[in-house]
């Protein structure tokens, strides 16, 4: 998009700018008309938060409303930095999606080399159309399926314990297994999807490179790795730099559902304490404020991601 | 890693590295060369090949058990006895088949009004969602439209940012949109993510001559929207469409913070109330009831389940390929 803009001053240098867009208005007026109201809604929903966020740097009250409360300046933030609870939440959210991004990168590459290696017909479509459905699962329905299957009582799991002789205890009760069941359901849930890009990247890869890999007699493995590998690569690193750069941006949905007092110390992350200070507190603008710094950091990331992208594959993820 | 890569993910590799080992591309004398009946290259792969192989299958199949076992699970405790699911026997098989899951699921008010109430918002959400795509799609994918470098970058800027969960849900609350239907369809009308995908399928099927043909024969901007492109971008409409509406379907975070009233719940929201806040309308008055209710209950959350992803479980096989093109569309326009 950034692209066009640039390069459209170039290809007319003639005409001025005023001057194109009074041709463009006057031509296309029903088009500009047609955007307005989209960007009405874009406005309303997205840009008008954005000014609201300023209650961050005010005591909001509901009386004064948004613009008539008082300033207080940066206090919000002092008194988040003060918290000894938000570091906790930093760390749960850190660990929470660096632990996601690690584990669940190698296992949709490992599926799509898998997929790609056996031959087009029945078994392969229903590899992947069975591992692509967990996708179009709710939050809420993953999450009720990890709670009966995890369920002491009913479960299916009871049967694996039960046939290893263990006592099953109550996964969901144990902050040490939040994370586990957090990211390995996470990975359930997409794995089958994200090797559907690798896929898609493994099918563009030119068949003469597997042919001069035969002629050379180069075993499967072999193939995979000096032929597939690299030609999956770059895909690779843009999906993994998107991971990290959305590292702290990781759902509420699924935290929340899968919270209880018992896990709270592991599962308490930025986005749930927000809920929580914010809407059942109703401390609007202490919330806010924890809001926008995870906003602002998640921004910043984006960026230096999308930049580190930029550098290594010689193309970035968005502009 | 550092070499030139500007065409897209899709298609990751540069001439350079397939130039390296292979004989030049396009010559077509190396098909011939290596080409030979099909069955003695099969009896050429190495013992070390097919053990490889049969390691492959080995691991694709425990891919589909590891996916589909959790899922039959649910499906088969949902037709099962009462006391049977109960007593946890039941494992990939119905155990004394019966429909009383979905008879005491259907018997709820609660879940039958959820179950409407998210038919509604699907419905109502999706098609508000297209118009109002399609409407932001079509002139940003015009070429010559003044301003349209900078209104994309204003659409795509809000998918990098947000003002935070407070601020939107002050503007609800300004708009006096809490606690109604409109809160569920409206807010979240617009995925930037549909807006790139119907606007990069709007310029890239539409040749340019065709909207000099039609220029030429007087035919203004949005009779040519109405008459030629909209016709044109069927499969694309329909599959933004899809989507929108298994997001509508899938979702339960917006009417957790929107809604009040309980006559609105879509029926994620019922679902995560009775199964995962585990409330239990009605107490029982003798042991031999709360025991039977207790089974009951159990049986209900599984039937639940079932009912909540079976519409869109139904329908994703035809939109998973369009999906993924999604993404491969997303990647090029960058």
């Amino acid at each position: 998009m950034s692209q066009n803009s640039a390069a459209k001053p170039l290809r007319v240098p003639k005409v001025s700018m005023r001057r194109r867009a009074r041709r463009s208005f006057s031509r296309h007026w029903t088009l500009y008309l047609l955007m307005l109201v989209p960007l009405v809604h874009l406005a309303i929903f997205k840009y008008v938060p954005m000014t609201n966020a300023v209650i961050a740097f005010k005591d909001y009250n509901i009386i004064k409303g948004i613009w008539g409360s008082d300033w207080v300046g940066l206090r919000h933030f002092q008194a988040i930095f003060d918290n000894p609870v938000f570091w906790d939440l930093v760390k749960n959210t850190f660990s929470l999606s660096l632990y996601a991004v690690i584990a669940g990168f190698p296992i949709p590459i490992i599926l799509a080399l898998a997929l790609n290696e056996i031959r087009q017909g029945f078994f392969k479509r229903t590899v992947q159309l069975v591992t692509y459905a967990p996708y179009f699962i709710s939050t809420v329905v993953v999450v009720s399926m990890i709670i009966m299957i995890l369920s002491p009582r009913l479960g299916l799991f009871s049967h694996v314990f039960g046939f290893f002789g263990v006592e099953q205890v109550d996964l969901l009760a144990d902050a040490d297994y939040f994370r586990h069941i957090y990211v390995w359901s996470d990975i359930w849930q997409t794995a089958g999807y994200s090797a559907v890009i690798y896929l898609a990247a493994l099918s563009g890869v030119d068949p003469s490179l597997y042919e001069a890999a035969r002629v050379d007699g180069a075993s499967r493995l072999q193939k995979i790795w000096h032929v597939d590998l690299p030609s999956i690569m770059p895909t690779a690193v843009i999906i993994l730099v998107l991971a990290v750069g959305n590292i702290m941006t990781i759902g509420f949905e699924k935290a929340f559902l899968l919270q209880n007092p018992m896990n709270l110390s592991a599962s308490e992350i930025i986005a749930t304490y927000v809920y929580k200070t914010g809407l059942i507190n109703a401390d609007f603008s202490q919330a806010t404020a924890v809001g926008l710094l995870n906003s602002a950091v998640n921004l910043v990331l984006l960026f230096f991601v999308n930049f580190a992208a930029k550098r290594l594959t010689g193309n970035g993820v968005w502009s | 890693m550092s070499r030139p890569q500007n065409t897209a993910i899709a298609d990751p590799k540069d001439q350079d590295r397939a130039a390296a080992p292979a004989a030049p591309r396009g010559s077509g004398s190396p098909r011939l060369r290596v080409r030979r009946p099909r069955k003695s290259r099969r009896v050429q792969e190495t013992r070390v090949d097919r053990m490889f192989l049969f390691c492959t299958y080995l691991l694709l199949c425990t891919f589909l058990a590891v996916v589909l076992l959790p899922l039959l699970n649910i499906l088969a405790s949902s037709f099962s006895d009462p006391i049977a699911v109960s007593s946890g026997r039941v494992l990939f098989w119905p155990v004394d088949f019966s429909l009383r899951g979905y008879e005491v699921a259907l018997g709820d008010p609660q879940v039958v009004t959820g179950f409407i109430n998210s038919l509604i918002y699907t419905g109502v959400g999706a098609f508000i969602s297209v118009t109002l795509t399609i409407a932001l799609a079509y002139p940003l994918s015009r070429k010559s439209l003044f301003g349209r470098g900078p209104v994309m970058g204003a659409v795509v800027f809000t998918m990098l940012f947000s003002g935070g969960l407070i601020p939107t849900y002050l503007v609800i609350q300004q708009l006096g949109m809490l606690d109604t239907r409109w809160s569920m369809v409206i807010p979240q009308a617009i995925g930037v993510w549909q807006v790139v995908i119907a606007s990069t399928y709007f310029r890239t099927m539409i040749p340019d001559e065709l909207y000099e043909a039609a220029q030429l024969d007087g035919c203004g901007d949005l009779r040519f929207l109405w008459k030629v492109a909209l016709p044109l971008a069927k499969p694309m409409i329909a599959v933004v469409a899809l989507m929108y509406a298994i997001t509508q379907w899938n979702s339960y975070f917006d009417a957790l913070i929107y809604l009040k009233d309980a006559d609105l719940y879509p029926i994620q929201l019922v679902l995560r109330n009775i199964l995962i806040l585990n409330t239990n309308p009605n107490g029982a008055s003798n042991a031999a009831q709360m025991l039977e209710r207790q089974q009951l209950a159990d049986l209900l959350k599984y039937s639940l389940i079932v009912i909540a992803s079976v519409p869109v479980l139904l329908i994703y096989p035809f939109v998973a390929r369009y999906f993924t093109k999604g993404i491969m569309i997303g990647a090029i326009k960058g």
